[in-house]
């Protein structure tokens, strides 16, 4: 609920400072009054909170007896840092999975995600900053946080946005039953049995720990970036997957249709894994019953992508097939990239070179443009960084609400009365809202107004 | 003819009758207008005020210096507290009222308030010069001048009633409409738009059935909302009825449906969804096959009886088929038929939080015409417009209550930061800080406030302070007395909680759920003889604390969070266009809305948690 929008400046926060990705080291950074000795409790060496500012140690970051990594830890004792706070940047090995075990295990030990520019929020409200810096905060704010919500939306088609949905319903289903036996307690209404509260409140709960459990596993680190290709039938859908993968994975033939079902891979380029999907190529009046299937198939893949790689026949499309092809993936928010192939069959293609990335992927060439592009991509959009921190703020929330829910459970248990109740369930709503967005009042409200018979 | 006032309140309802009321006892000298004299503080709707939410603001409005909670206890025939068996925070206040005596003591306390003039006719006109009104033209043609005006023009501006396919302009039954003042408004640079509500139809009591009624009686110790002592509960209460509708009222009502206004399209505007007309009951809820019908006395002598539950815009005689078939109504008399009505509302994203137009200074809007509905929604709003015009007249700070300050300031801040689109009713789950805006409570939390401004009595403060100071030697004894095992576990047994197996502080003892402070004063002789010495409100508010104290604790220091945004003022003439990294309609709206501060920034719809980032930069914090 938007009244409990975060502003705390004085919580101690955390977040990748370098680009993700594979590199040979990632900076961890982490700021606020408890920085110090919220990092000592996870790293095994020196103490931290007894070493002076401006001085770097070696040691383990632990979870248990389970080391996590070995990094260098860099500290800058309050006024003395970049944002005036106390900090300490952890640099640490770069892989994204290590990198997002450490920010998980930062946020189980209390601190929280950073959002957007907050680092910078804080330097400049610490007087770090000057003023003339002021408007460019601003505008990385605004800019971040924009292109945070798009990708956690891109992130969410990929993933679990039926799942989080259906909890938001069920959610807003019991925040709504306690609701309505506190305001509508006059009206000639069954109320809902506790005991049916707390099956509701432990089915929730159940799918909480699922998703969370499915996080454990870097999910979408692991998973790679949902990468579709599109294309008519014959277009060479599958031999450029081929040639992708360096695998013969999909049956390839010179019969239209032969793909009739999607079928996956995953690739690597600069340690960034695509998750690839070849698919039936799209006709609309195709008779086969199993290509239908395989063609419905093909528009589920392509809700869920997150990049399009459009194949088109370079010696027979038009400008003007190709803009009405592109036309159908208006109402997807994936970012689409045509490709021309089979330039090896002509050295005339219809369509200017300039417009499109043009190759064969029977021979291989061209290849390594369509990879760069892919990168590019990939790289201009942030998708994997945010990748990591949108996943990782998921988690989080996913964790608060768990843990108010778990509140509420043993709130019924004590026999609490609602109102009590319902503080602790606002808290767990607020926390899913930053994955679905807002659930407000008014949400309640209309979900007791459409489902029961209220008003004297 | 007329002297200049300083502040004119343009209608005498509830709302009307509040900024009056507050205006007047602030020193302002105050014309009261109304088209009918006979008609000032009419219970148009049901006779009653409270229940859930309403109940705690006419307690606030009362802990203020604000007149509605004493009429009501004067006029008081049954008194309950709702929601009993929840915590203290949902306790909800509701009387049933002599409709005749609440008018009454109504005119009585306005008429013996020093500084209010009356004058009956309909305003037409606001005088405005300079984009500041100054006056009021009336239908008779007086121009009367005025430094502040408050609208409070109820259902009246261009109202239309319903009844069937019969429509004909009015603001109540029998009552005439008011025109001029939108038309106007609107050529001014207003936004208006149309909104809708009904009422059910009145029966005469001595052609009911009550053999075949459940009945319903007054709390046995019945309590009241005004903290002063110049009222008492009620005696002798009168009791209401609960009958139920069937499939034989239902199946008559829906013959009536073709020539429904509803639903043939003939209103055009928003009814509240959670007041619907018995007809949009069965038609939503079809599977339904009874809805509950509350009898309800319309006073202590009268025959006139109010169906709650039964409101309708369905043909005369459709209504009057249908309700012969309820159990108990066999024989029923109408003595009217329900009606819907339509009016004019301006949404309220227009005004500033003191109720205050941004469009024309020093006018004012309170009540129905802003989108809201019910008597305790719109007193409360003709309190804060007629203290604030009352400040403005005389150059003194704006006074705004906090959305952790009470409902009055949640109502407020809703209406203007987010705007209305159906009419507004306060829920309790529209306060985030709930348990703190208690009935209990709303003297501690305001009467302080209302004696700085000069309209709560010394007498109210003096004894604020002293139920203050009372509650905290209550509690500073449960939280330094022990209890043994041999002295308290008996009725811990008895009320199914665990046993202690030492010595316990009586303050942890309470904390259970289980317990009731009343339950160890009867187990304690030595406590309880203590405990004699204190008034109710006293233990009460004790006992609150005291059981709560974790989660109150807790909401407090969201409060605080909160507050910091609050606390981070937006100079009158920041420039919202300068901030380019906002959105181009957040800048609009912004601009539009102009908020005072940070947090109100914050709660305007659209304005995300990054915009108010972005501003927080702005500001320099």
């Amino acid at each position: 609920m938007s009244y409990y929008i975060n502003q705390d400046l004085n919580d101690t926060i955390c977040a990748l400072a370098t680009a993700g990705g594979v590199g040979a080291i990632g900076v961890i950074r982490v700021s606020g009054a408890e920085a110090i000795t919220l990092v000592e409790a996870i790293f095994k060496g020196k103490r931290l909170t007894q070493q002076s500012t401006h001085t770097v140690h070696f040691g383990k970051i632990v979870d248990g007896d389970k080391v996590i990594d070995e990094v260098l830890a860099t500290l800058f004792i309050n006024p003395k840092s970049y944002t005036g706070e106390n900090t300490i940047e952890l640099s640490c090995h770069g892989s994204p999975y290590i990198q997002q075990q450490i920010l998980q295990l930062l946020v189980s030990k209390g601190c929280r995600l950073a959002k957007p520019g907050e680092f910078t929020l804080r330097a400049f409200l610490n007087k770090k900053l000057d003023l003339s810096q002021a408007e460019a905060v601003a505008d990385l704010i605004a800019s971040n946080s924009e292109e945070s919500h798009r990708t956690a939306m891109m992130q969410m088609r990929g993933g679990f946005s039926y799942q989080i949905a259906d909890m938001r319903e069920r959610l807003i289903n019991f925040a709504s039953l306690i609701e309505l036996e506190l305001d509508f307690a006059e009206e000639d209404l069954e109320f809902a049995k506790r005991d049916d509260l707390i099956t509701l409140v432990s089915n929730i709960q159940h799918l909480i720990q699922e998703l969370l459990h499915s996080f454990k596993y870097g999910n979408a680190i692991k998973n790679g970036i949902p990468t579709v290709i599109a294309g008519k039938p014959n277009a060479g859908k599958s031999t450029l997957l081929n040639a992708l993968v360096n695998e013969e994975r999909a049956i390839v033939s010179d019969i239209a249709g032969t793909t009739r079902d999607t079928i996956e891979e995953a690739f690597v380029i600069d340690g960034i894994t695509f998750r690839l999907t070849d698919t039936a190529g799209i006709r609309s009046n195709s008779q086969d019953k199993i290509e239908v299937i395989g063609i419905e198939r093909t528009f589920d893949k392509l809700q869920k992508a997150s990049i399009i790689i459009y194949v088109y026949d370079a010696a027979t499309t038009t400008t003007e097939e190709l803009s009405n092809e592109l036309a159908q993936f208006d109402a997807i928010h994936a970012i689409v990239i045509p490709v021309a192939n089979k330039i090896d069959l002509t050295t005339t293609p219809l369509i200017p070179n300039a417009q499109t990335i043009s190759l064969s992927a029977k021979d291989k060439t061209g290849i390594e443009v369509l990879k760069q592009r892919l990168i590019e991509t990939v790289r201009k959009d942030q998708v994997k960084n945010d990748v990591i921190i949108t996943n990782l703020r998921h988690y989080e929330a996913l964790q608060h609400a768990n843990e108010f829910l778990q509140l509420v459970l043993n709130g019924i248990d004590m026999q609490i009365t609602g109102e009590l109740l319902a503080f602790d369930i606002r808290k767990a709503l607020f926390h899913l809202g930053e994955i679905t967005g807002d659930v407000t009042t008014d949400d309640l409200l209309a979900n007791i107004f459409s489902k029961f018979c209220i008003g004297k | 003819m007329f002297n200049k006032y300083d502040v004119i309140v343009v209608g005498a309802g509830h709302a009307g009758c509040e900024a009056a009321a507050a205006a007047a006892n602030l020193g302002s000298r105050v014309l009261l207008i109304t088209m009918d004299m006979n008609k000032i503080a009419q219970m148009s709707c049901n006779p009653a005020m409270g229940g859930v939410a309403k109940g705690q603001i006419v307690r606030e409005i009362d802990a203020l210096g604000g007149y509605s909670g004493i009429v009501s206890d004067r006029s008081t025939i049954q008194f309950r507290m709702l929601n009993m068996s929840k915590g203290p925070a949902m306790w909800s206040p509701r009387a049933q009222n002599d409709r005749m005596l609440f008018a009454q003591y109504w005119r009585e306390m306005l008429e013996q308030t020093p500084n209010v003039d009356f004058w009956q006719d309909m305003v037409s006109e606001i005088i405005v010069d300079n984009g500041k009104t100054c006056g009021v033209v009336t239908g008779m043609g007086q121009r009367i001048m005025a430094e502040s005006i408050v609208l409070t023009n109820g259902t009246f501006l261009n109202g239309i009633i319903h009844i069937g396919t019969k429509q004909f302009g009015g603001g109540r039954i029998g009552e005439k409409a008011a025109s001029g003042i939108t038309e106007q408004l609107i050529n001014l640079g207003f936004e208006t738009g149309r909104m809708k509500t009904g009422t059910p139809p009145r029966v005469d009591g001595r052609s009911l059935d009550y053999t075949k009624m459940e009945r319903q009686d007054g709390d046995e110790i019945p309590s009241k909302f005004s903290y002063s002592p110049e009222t008492v509960p009620v005696k002798n209460q009168r009791p209401c009825w609960i009958t139920y509708t069937n499939e034989n009222v239902h199946d008559v009502l829906r013959t009536g449906f073709d020539e429904s206004p509803m639903y043939a399209g003939r209103i055009q505007g928003l009814g509240p969804r959670y007041c619907p007309s018995i007809e949009d009951k069965i038609n939503r809820f079809a599977e339904r096959n009874r809805h509950q019908i509350f009898v309800e006395p319309e006073g202590w002598d009268t025959v006139e009886i109010y169906v709650n539950g039964f409101s309708t815009s369905l043909p005369d005689h459709v209504q009057f088929e249908a309700i012969r078939l309820i159990p108990g109504f066999e024989q029923a008399k109408l003595f009217r038929p329900g009606y819907a009505i339509e009016y004019d509302y301006f949404p309220p994203t227009q005004l500033k939080l003191t109720l205050e137009t941004h469009l024309i200074e020093n006018l004012f809007f309170a009540g129905q015409i802003n989108g809201t509905t019910g008597y305790e929604e719109a007193a409360c709003q003709g309190l804060i417009a007629g203290i604030n015009a009352h400040q403005k007249v005389k150059e003194q700070d704006p006074f705004v209550l906090k959305r952790s300050d009470a409902y009055i300031g949640v109502l407020i801040d809703d209406l203007v930061n987010k705007g209305t689109d159906e009419p507004y009713r306060m829920f309790t789950s529209r306060a985030e800080y709930r348990i703190l805006l208690r009935q209990d409570n709303a003297d501690i939390r305001l009467t302080e406030k209302g004696y700085n401004l000069g309209l709560a009595s010394e007498n109210r403060l003096r004894a604020v302070e002293k139920k203050i100071s009372d509650t905290d030697n209550i509690i500073k004894y449960f939280k330094k007395t022990s209890v043994t095992p041999e002295e308290i576990n008996p009725l811990l047994l008895e009320l199914g909680t665990t046993t202690i197996p030492q010595n316990y502080k009586l303050d942890a003892i309470l904390s259970r759920p289980q317990v009731e402070l009343k339950d160890i004063t009867n187990a304690l002789p030595e406590t309880n003889a203590l405990l004699c010495n204190f008034d109710n409100e006293a233990l009460l508010q004790a006992e609150v604390l005291l059981k709560y104290e974790g989660y109150l604790e807790k909401e407090k220091q969201v409060v605080e969070k909160m507050n910091r945004l609050e606390d981070v003022r937006i100079k009158d003439d920041f420039d919202f266009f300068a901030v380019q990294s906002i959105s181009k309609e957040a800048r609009e709206k912004l601009n539009k809305q102009r908020p005072k501060t940070l947090g109100q920034a914050s709660r305007i719809s659209g304005i995300s948690p990054a915009d108010v980032s972005v501003l927080m930069v702005h500001l320099g914090r």
